[in-house]
């Protein structure tokens, strides 16, 4: 495999990731259950429409003819993306959405953090550009997720309901990696990094890891949930129906 | 007015100066640390921008505020590139800018090397109030109006306000 395509596999995985977690904290806009949590839910999707376009700005020009980060958000099909499952799922409660950010972003500053030394510096300036956002994207994840754990009879029943639903989704996380060279001795050092921060938190939060689940893969091969169809259909639908709209 | 085609640094710097960051007019962007450099080959101007956080909306409202900016000074040819490296840090915010954000009532960001690792400067340093100057204040979310900006209030004379965040 050419460096090239490496790259676009990579900064695609990284951007698609980003862009459908965002879009998924869209929908919370006017409906979180606190002004603030609103404010932060969205804020923090706006910080991963950035570091989409950031991503797509690389793997776009990657292409022959170069495509746009529009282009890439917008018009391909729901097996073209290669985000993990857990970013695509249903927001369901508040709760739900809380955990997912805290598996996600556990994961994405670890990740980003290891791109800081990739070979290619397009890879590395985006990933130095991301990291600090991601970082408090991670703070304030984690901090809700010991609080709340750690909270009321209710929170924490709700926050572990929530981790019984995702946990299945976190295999994925550290299951393969697109960073190219080098990279089955980062997947592991990322894998190990990821199981020890995420069991200290939870244990820290008082909730259980789930027994005997199996773990379900596919998002990075093109494969997603059932949910996944709708999601793209609703984000893509202005764009694909009026192709020539503008601001 | 002579109309000019060959600009100095000088000149360009002191106009950019004087463009406002769209979301927080106090300041400018050359205050912000937003402008990376100025070159100047012949009659043609290169600006090089960078972007505060990835999401900012305001990078691309800077860009045309800029443009627009220099146009009108009689700039013709004029080159506007954005740049990702090296990262912008709120440690670029000048002096001046931190202080015209002081007295707007925005609490400048702290440095990053007596913060680093903190979620809430809080834990490190106490953040002083803009409107009373009590150091007894307490973050409120870690989100605030902007993405550069977390919400705070002042336990001493109860006052909400903004917090540039160390980043």
């Amino acid at each position: 495999m050419s460096d090239d395509s490496a790259v676009r596999d990579l900064t695609l995985h990284m951007g698609d990731n980003c862009l459908i977690l965002a879009q998924c904290l869209t929908e919370w806009c006017g409906h979180a259950p606190m002004l603030e949590e609103d404010i932060a839910l969205a804020n923090t999707g706006l910080d991963l429409i950035g570091q989409t376009k950031n991503w797509f700005e690389v793997t776009g020009n990657l292409y022959s003819p170069a495509k746009t980060p529009d282009q890439l958000a917008f018009h391909r099909d729901d097996r073209e993306f290669r985000n993990f499952l857990l970013v695509e799922y249903p927001n369901a409660d508040y709760a739900l959405t809380l955990m997912k950010l805290f598996l996600f972003d556990t994961w994405h500053y670890l990740a980003v953090r290891q791109l800081i030394v990739h070979p290619d510096e397009k890879v590395v300036a985006v990933a130095q550009k991301s990291i600090k956002e991601i970082k408090y994207h991670r703070d304030r994840s984690t901090d809700l997720v010991v609080r709340l754990g750690d909270g009321s009879d209710e929170s924490h029943a709700k926050m572990q309901a929530a981790l019984k639903t995702l946990w299945r989704f976190t295999g994925e996380l550290t299951n393969r990696t697109f960073w190219g060279q080098g990279d089955s001795s980062m997947r592991s050092t990322l894998a190990e990094s990821y199981s020890s921060t995420v069991e200290s938190v939870l244990r820290q939060a008082t909730l259980d890891i789930p027994e005997e689940t199996g773990m379900v893969y596919g998002g990075t091969e093109g494969v997603h949930t059932e949910h996944f169809g709708t999601l793209v259909a609703k984000m893509q639908y202005l764009p694909r129906r009026y192709p020539e709209a503008k601001w | 007015m002579v109309s000019q085609d060959v600009f100095t640094d000088r000149q360009i710097w002191n106009w950019l100066g004087e463009v406002p960051d769209p979301e927080i007019p106090v300041v400018s962007v050359v205050d912000l640390g937003i402008v990376r450099g100025v070159e100047i080959e012949d009659k043609k101007v290169r600006v090089t921008i960078t972007p505060t956080y990835s999401g900012c909306p305001a990078t691309a409202v800077i860009a045309m505020d800029i443009e627009s900016a220099l146009v009108e000074r009689g700039v013709k040819h004029l080159e506007i590139e954005q740049n990702l490296a090296p990262a912008w840090t709120t440690d670029w915010i000048s002096e001046e800018g931190r202080r015209k954000l002081f007295q707007y009532g925005i609490v400048p960001p702290k440095k990053r090397a007596t913060c680093a690792g903190a979620l809430t400067v809080s834990d490190n340093e106490p953040v002083t109030c803009p409107q009373c100057g009590s150091v007894n204040t307490e973050c409120v979310s870690p989100f605030g109006s902007t993405p550069c900006k977390a919400a705070y209030r002042c336990l001493s004379c109860l006052e909400p306000f903004d917090y540039f965040k160390p980043h």
